[in-house]
């Protein structure tokens, strides 16, 4: 809601600055957007009147003005605008006019011809911005006088940001009962008489919509004066609220909806055929609105429809067939009350939003109806003349919203604020908002109803927010609520999940934040085998399916930054993926990451190794063993549709469940997605965490360890894993630690075999171990080697 | 005698002049060799008679000791003298940068979320989450927004065939933890939310931090005072806070909280930030709607409670002084390195 400060001075005559005006609207929960000058700062504009425009001898585009400004001499203005004419009034720029810090008007030589001064554009003086040749003033402008005080530009727009719940200040009424009530002041209603009926034309109504509709007032207005002009004044309060003067009877319907809120249509009265009829649309029945734009209706749309067609989307927007053309000699007037439901779902529809509709959503006055008839009618007869029939209303009574009472308990609003507001004054507070009160001021509970404008209050709480409103919110104080000592039992898992975030953060990977929702295309691309969730109303069809895995999102992201010339990306992300399952959604708690580039950042004294499995791995293997044991995981090779079949492993955990995959990009993706070089990815469901106990602790043998190594020759296929559950089988309890310390693989063994060196460290939890007992557990590990992989003894 | 200290003055002067462990140990071995100088004067007392052996041996004795003395006393200039040439030739650069995995980073909107939710958690609240696809009945219809109300227009809501929803808020997730549990109520939701707008200010996924307080006794004031505090311990400095009456068809009173510009302290016409206003809107808070209550099975009459809004994209922001909202799910490492 944008207006004037001049237009609500009218209205309500504060008498503090703009700055500290604004700042008590906001605090009023009207929050003010922006406070704009309605004109530029110029300054030597008068009105002007051409006495003769006439062609310059040197230029076709260029006209000689004579120009009348009340001044002993007329001047000699050279104009360049194409609709500059004998006896137009002008605004003149004088000679030293500013029209901008950096635009003064000079004397000047025009193509030989001296010019004093400049007939100025609306857009030259910041009034429009667009113009169209210079601006026609009004004939009875008086000539001479200054151009500011003619039109008042020494006036500011306000502009509104207006909750959806005080659709009641979407009019320069509303504002001025707000700030009139806040500071205390009267509120002076524009001085105005309802225009008698002067014929007796009616034209019958139906409301034939129920609730959506239980007030229809209208009015016949004959030989209407469709040459009219709209008077400046008018067109100036409509500009600064932000509206277009179109036409007098359209800017008479915006004014009064401007000035009321109430919105209006005129329908030109002989387009209409046998009767107004307020009903739902037939399913598909087409309309061509204002806009000419066809729309085929549904059932749930209200019209506006005579007895053969619809005319208007009801609240919404006029149609085409019977708007206000330049043939219009008679019109027909609404004023209606449409339920804010049917209006707000049918706008959004549609994709029209308008001034009315925004406005009906919100809900207007709905007693308000008459009053805004008899108004517009005052204002069209006196701009377009013509002769005015009785008012007509239809209405179903029993539909018409009214106030209901509602039980007040002020101390209950001492509770629910915190602040201690006497009943005395919230009693006031309710007569300055012009609520109605039954019960006296010390009684525990009133009975208050609101005035029809506040349709929106409802409930005690409602009538509560209104006190803090009007006492001010700035005056309920800060307090700390008690509250009850209470450790949540979960306060250290809830935790754990960034400890992992954390770990990866200082193994040198940066967290990225990617869109939940992705390209259908890399979505099949890495996870073909799941059904991905799809918006119905995706922004872009890129960002068209829910994410089932985070991995197209991190190489999406490895190219963004590829393509900034980064050589080396460690990324991770946490976050939610969606699958469906018989038509349930499931949401995953998942991590994933992803290397690519040199193992470490480029250094002195460091070989610059591409990185590889292993170097993934290692990470992957930190974050699984900050809350379980490495060995509660086995890694298997896996197939996977985004990794490279022979470098890629499926995790499982004690279970034997999968929790997470990892290993190379496969090159089929790296080829279809450019990049040139080796990426390694991993991904785990976080709800592996879940499995999560109390860890126990083992203790520690304070006798000797022996350190044990051997080398054994195997076939290649043969892998760690295997080799590992054989060891910690045979070596029992002893076994302390078991490593691989070295892989060989060439000439001096056998092709198609390995070469695996092994270390094992044996120790006794309560004694020494002997010489010969460690000799009978190699012995028999060894022999168990060769028993199940053919293992040879390397010497 | 005269020999002997000949011997003494010789080894005197040798010593003094010797400048190696090298040349040192020659001389070790000249005098107490095999055949060192000592060493033969030493052989020929066993033929000396028994009272002069012992008069002589006592003489060989000390002058043996003292040039030993000076030998010791040497030898112990000439190793620190090797040892400090050595430690000098070790010399490293100390100002090579170390070794190995330069440090990653966490997001700025997470270090925000974790931020806020570890001051909620100081100040009581638990940790609660809820499902991102939602239904409408616990985004809107449970939270007082029914069909066709103007506040749903408001939220440009992403839509699935089946009728669900990405959320549009965090607010659902107070109807869940209402129907899951009783007053007295201390709750903060973080997460992500969704909505159909994408523009310099506006991105489609965002995150907000929802928090609940349902007890006896609660009221508006409590609700500024939190509001308060949190922002305190946030931004670490005192900040004021005002309240101004907004709307949400789940709270009643319902308002907006906002804080003193961080950047300009209200005292910049021009200020960026704040547009010269010298007020952040932050967060949109207010006494939970007593049909919200009731709906989470919540005595109205009996309990009150007060909720709040934050968006943490914008604390992220306002913490880091982040101006441009797209850099945020950008993931350009090389915004991201800045968070390190």
């Amino acid at each position: 809601m944008k207006f004037s400060e001049q237009w609500l001075k009218e209205w309500v005559l504060t008498d503090c600055s703009i700055d500290a005006f604004a700042h008590q609207l906001t605090m009023l929960g009207l929050e003010v957007d922006s406070v704009s000058k309605v004109a530029n700062a110029f300054d030597r504009v008068v009105i002007g009147k051409v006495v003769t425009a006439t062609q310059h001898p040197n230029a076709d585009r260029l006209k000689v003005c004579t120009v009348d400004v009340n001044q002993p001499e007329f001047l000699t203005i050279v104009c360049g605008a194409p609709n500059v004419h004998d006896n137009m009034k002008v605004a003149v720029a004088l000679v030293g006019a500013r029209l901008s810090p950096e635009f003064v008007i000079k004397q000047a030589k025009l193509r030989g011809v001296e010019s004093s001064g400049m007939l100025c554009s609306e857009k030259e003086l910041g009034l429009a911005d667009l113009a169209n040749g210079i601006m026609e003033l009004p004939e009875d402008a008086p000539v001479g006088q200054d151009f500011r005080d003619f039109l008042k530009l020494d006036d500011v727009s306000i502009d509104i940001e207006l909750t959806p719940n005080r659709g009641d200040c979407a009019s320069m009424k509303g504002i001025a009962r707000e700030v009139a009530t806040i500071y205390r002041l009267p509120l002076h209603q524009p001085d105005w008489k309802a225009v008698k009926p002067t014929i007796s034309d009616t034209f019958p109504v139906q409301l034939n919509a129920g609730e959506s509709a239980p007030r229809y007032v209208g009015r016949v207005i004959r030989d209407v004066n469709i040459q009219a002009k709209t008077p400046l004044w008018m067109q100036e309060k409509l500009r600064r609220a932000g509206l277009h003067s179109i036409h007098p009877i359209v800017d008479v319907t915006n004014y009064v909806m401007l000035e009321l809120g109430q919105p209006m249509h005129a329908f030109d009265f002989d387009q209409l055929q046998g009767r107004i009829e307020v009903r739902f649309a037939k399913e598909k029945e087409e309309l061509v609105l204002l806009n000419d734009e066809t729309v085929a209706l549904n059932s749930k749309t209200l019209v506006i429809a005579d007895s053969k067609r619809a005319l208007a989307m009801a609240g919404v927007m006029g149609g085409k067939a019977s708007s206000i053309t330049n043939e219009t000699r008679h019109i027909f007037l609404e004023s209606a009350y449409f339920n804010p439901t049917n209006i707000a779902g049918i706008a959004r529809e549609y994709g029209c939003s308008t001034d009315s509709s925004y406005r009906f959503e919100r809900g207007v006055d709905p007693e308000v109806q008459t009053h805004a008839m008899e108004r517009a009618t005052q204002l069209l007869l006196d701009i377009v003349e013509g002769s005015a029939g009785p008012v007509i209303e239809e209405k179903l009574e029993q539909y018409v919203p009214k106030p209901s009472s509602i039980a007040f308990r002020p101390e209950r609003a001492v509770k629910l604020l915190g602040v201690a507001i006497e009943p005395k004054e919230m009693w006031e507070i309710f007569e300055r908002l012009g609520m109605k009160i039954k019960g006296t001021v010390h009684a525990e509970c009133w009975e208050v109803s609101a005035p029809s404008f506040r349709f929106d209050i409802s409930l005690e709480e409602d009538l509560i927010e209104e006190i803090a409103r009007i006492h001010g919110y700035d005056s309920i104080p800060e307090a700390a609520h008690p509250i009850a000592l209470d450790c949540p039992s979960d306060l250290f898992k809830t935790d754990q999940i960034n400890q992992l975030r954390h770990l990866m953060a200082h193994r040198g990977y940066h967290e990225v934040v990617t869109y939940s929702f992705i390209d259908p295309k890399d979505q099949h691309a890495f996870d073909p085998n799941e059904k991905a969730i799809a918006l119905s109303n995706p922004i872009a069809a890129n960002m068209a399916v829910m994410r089932t895995s985070m991995l197209p999102g991190l190489v999406n992201t490895l190219i963004f930054n590829i393509n900034r010339q980064q050589e080396r990306v460690r990324i991770f992300e946490q976050g939610n993926c969606f699958v469906s399952h018989n038509d349930q959604y499931e949401q995953k708690h998942v991590m994933a990451g992803l290397i690519y580039g040199s193992v470490d950042p480029e250094q002195w004294g460091e070989a610059n190794k591409w990185c590889d499995f292993f170097d993934l791995k290692s990470d992957v293997e930190a974050v699984l063993s900050q809350y379980f044991q490495l060995d509660d995981f086995t890694f298997t090779p896996a197939k996977h549709a985004a990794l490279h079949p022979g470098k890629s492993a499926n995790i499982l955990n004690k279970a034997g469940e999968c929790v997470g995959v990892m290993g190379a990009l496969h090159p089929f993706l790296m080829e279809k997605y450019d990049i040139k070089k080796e990426v390694y990815l991993f991904e785990i469901n976080l709800n592996f965490l879940e499995a999560c106990e109390k860890f126990t602790f083992h203790a520690i043998s304070k006798f000797p360890s022996v350190r044990r190594d051997i080398a054994i020759i195997v076939d290649q296929h043969v892998t760690a894993q295997e080799i590992a559950d054989v060891v910690k089988q045979e070596a029992g309890d002893s076994l302390v630690d078991y490593f691989i310390f070295d892989i060989y693989y060439g000439d001096k063994i056998e092709n198609g075999k390995k070469s695996i060196a092994i270390g094992l460290i044996l120790q006794h939890i309560s004694r020494t171990l002997l010489d010969a007992e460690i000799k009978k557990i190699m012995d028999r590990l060894i022999k168990k080697l060769e028993m199940h992989f053919e293992a040879t003894l390397r010497n | 005698m005269q020999e002997l200290s000949q011997i003494l003055s010789s080894a005197k002067d040798a010593i003094q002049r010797s400048d190696s462990l090298q040349a040192l140990e020659e001389l070790r071995v000249r005098f107490f060799g095999k055949k060192g100088e000592l060493t033969d004067i030493l052989k020929t007392l066993g033929t000396l008679p028994p009272e002069e052996r012992q008069k002589r041996g006592a003489a060989v004795n000390e002058v043996k000791e003292e040039i030993l003395k000076l030998y010791h006393d040497k030898e112990r200039v000439l190793s620190h003298a090797k040892l400090e040439e050595q430690l000098a030739s070790e010399q490293i650069d100390v100002t090579l940068p170390g070794r190995g995995q330069h440090h990653g980073s966490l997001h700025p909107v997470m270090t925000a979320m974790n931020r806020m939710v570890k001051i909620f958690s100081s100040l009581g609240f638990v940790v609660a989450s809820g499902p991102e696809i939602e239904d409408e009945y616990h985004n809107f219809d449970a939270l007082n927004i029914p069909a066709n109300h103007p506040a749903r227009a408001m939220h440009d809501t992403f839509y699935f065939p089946d009728g669900k929803i990405l959320r549009t808020q965090m607010s659902p997730v107070q109807i869940r933890y209402m129907a899951a549990n009783k007053p007295p109520i201390r709750m903060v939701a973080p997460g992500k939310v969704y909505r159909c707008d994408f523009d310099a200010t506006h991105t489609p996924m965002f995150h907000q931090l929802e928090g609940l307080l349902v007890d006896e006794g609660v009221s508006l004031s409590h609700l500024k005072g939190v509001l308060s505090e949190f922002f305190q311990a946030f931004f670490e400095t005192k900040l004021k806070v005002r309240l101004r009456p907004s709307y949400f068809p789940f709270t009643e009173p319902s308002a907006e909280a906002d804080i003193e510009c961080l950047i300009c302290r209200g005292k910049e016409a021009h200020c960026k930030v704040c547009h010269g206003t010298g007020w952040l809107e932050v967060v949109g808070c207010g006494m939970v709607h007593p049909k919200v209550l009731q709906r989470g099975g919540i005595d109205s009459e009996k309990y009150t409670g007060y909720a709040f809004g934050f968006g943490i994209d914008r604390m992220a922001m306002l913490f880091h002084g982040i101006d441009d909202l797209r850099l945020l799910f950008e993931d350009d490492v090389r915004f991201l390195g800045e968070f390190r």
